[in-house]
């Protein structure tokens, strides 16, 4: 099982309901956040691009967070999410230095938080709460070893990329582009 | 052109500020433990070498700051953790891929020695000193015995210590101004040059002081062969690595790196030995506190600086 989320850029109209969605569902403290959106402008007027892409943890395949964490708190759960256990963390802060996505905060009470794919959600079956909240349907979630899961669907006929492929960390969001 | 904008969850201050999560502590460790190292390590190379006799300050002398250096640079480390009470989970499992558990390990068993090497020397360093318990007294004759094992021990551990505090940063491939192999032996060699600047501070004995200094010179030179080397190995890097070195090159640390750390920290002093090894008067304070104190500024901007670098995709 592997666990992965495709992101519609060309759906995307960069609501941010994804943000809210997840900040009411994980109890994410005011002014803090798991995901976000970054809007992308390339070229000069008039022969311009615009991008929008719903970012989030990568939930590495060869995660350095998890290489470099020295108590074990984050850790690989089952389908390849990368998760911190709060009672385990020290607050060094080497995962987040480590991460070249820079998905990972320093939570008010002291332990480093992070997008969990929803673990709870997906263990019940659910989709995480960013996906079935989005109003363009641009995200879609679910098993990559599936052939039939709405992710392997979706990047199955679409052209896609991943984000800095050279840190080497064998990234899980693709981007529909 | 290309522009990147957050429109919504990052660039708000609560979050963004805070991904540069070392501040001065880490620094501050890393410069601690570099000088303990080689304060510990030239003790203990005096030692196996069986030079107590013409290196009394640097066997019996300097070794009472290492392990002050290292519980100050502990309490630093300490002071960083955003979690604090949870310290001890650093101490329930051994991470062979974690830098940071290594160097967490390698504290547990170096500041012990440093403690237990001071009080060897006790009775030598405070005339009439005792323990007054006679386990103690058993336990001293036991360390005195073995003092050369003790001494290969901390020079073992003293060389890991020093790589360990340039590893730490250079494991994280997020950081490129970090993510290079060379800043493992650059701070060791910057480590041991800061402890053995702190020795010939102070050491009273001209012989030893001249002697001192003759290897501080070769650790200058080889620390700007590697600083040289970390800036070509940079320029012919990939986009990350060239942006990591022109922080450095013109950039905002330019100034403080060059002038600092190199010139003031290095060159200068590197001169101002000679000129004492050649029988000069030279204050006999200036070289130490100018490599100290270029010491730590190393540290200080490579933390700040390796903060700022990262992938742009």
């Amino acid at each position: 099982m592997r666990y992965a989320m495709a992101i519609d850029t060309k759906k995307c109209v960069g609501c941010g309901d994804c943000v809210v969605a997840c900040q009411t569902e994980n109890n994410v403290p005011h002014g803090y956040c798991r995901d976000w959106i970054v809007e992308s402008v390339d070229g000069t007027y008039p022969s311009i691009s615009l991008e929008f892409r719903s970012e989030r943890c990568n939930h590495c395949d060869n995660s350095p967070c998890v290489r470099c964490c020295p108590t074990g708190a984050s850790h690989i759960e089952e389908g390849g999410i990368v998760t911190v256990t709060h009672h385990k963390c020290i607050g060094c802060g080497a995962c987040i230095q480590s991460c070249p996505y820079d998905a990972r905060y320093s939570h008010p009470d002291g332990y480093v938080d992070k997008c969990t794919f929803c673990l709870h959600r997906v263990q019940k079956g659910q989709n995480p709460a960013c996906v079935d909240v989005c109003p363009t349907r641009c995200l879609h979630f679910g098993d990559l070893d599936d052939p039939n899961s709405d992710v392997s669907l979706a990047i199955k006929d679409r052209k896609w990329k991943v984000l800095a492929p050279e840190a080497g960390t064998k990234p899980q969001l693709y981007f529909l582009t | 052109m290309k522009e990147e904008l957050f429109v919504s969850g990052r660039n708000i201050p609560n979050i963004d500020p805070y991904l540069n999560i070392w501040h001065w502590q880490i620094p501050l460790y890393l410069f601690l433990g570099g000088l303990a190292a080689g304060i510990l390590f030239f003790a203990g190379f005096y030692v196996v070498r069986g030079k107590e006799k013409q290196m009394q300050a640097t066997v019996k002398w300097a070794p009472i700051i290492a392990p002050i250096a290292l519980v100050l640079g502990l309490f630093a480390l300490f002071l960083d953790l955003k979690h604090k009470l949870f310290f001890w989970q650093l101490y329930t499992t051994v991470r062979l891929e974690s830098p940071m558990s290594w160097g967490a390990w390698t504290l547990m068993i170096i500041s012990p020695l440093a403690f237990i090497w001071v009080a060897s020397y006790m009775k030598e360093l405070v005339p009439g000193w005792n323990w007054k318990f006679s386990l103690l007294e058993q336990f001293e004759a036991w360390v005195i015995k073995n003092r050369q094992y003790f001494a290969w021990a901390m020079m073992i551990y003293a060389i890991i210590l020093g790589v360990y505090t340039g590893i730490l940063l250079s494991a994280f491939n997020a950081r490129p101004l970090w993510n290079t192999s060379i800043l493992g032996p650059l701070f060791l060699v910057s480590g041991f040059s800061t402890g053995l600047a702190t020795i010939i501070w102070i050491s009273k004995d001209e012989k030893e002081r001249k002697k001192l200094s003759r290897i501080d010179l070769i650790f200058i030179i080889i620390e700007l062969f590697l600083i040289t080397h970390l800036f070509m190995g940079f320029k012919a890097g990939s986009e990350t690595a060239i942006e990591a070195a022109n922080l450095f090159l013109g950039g905002p640390f330019t100034v403080s790196f060059w002038v600092f750390v190199v010139i003031l920290g290095l060159i200068f002093p590197a001169v101002l030995e000679t000129l004492e090894i050649w029988g000069f008067h030279v204050p006999k304070w200036l070289p130490p506190v100018m490599i100290l104190i270029g010491g730590l500024m190393f540290r200080f901007i490579m933390v700040e600086a390796g903060q700022i670098t990262r992938y742009l995709y």
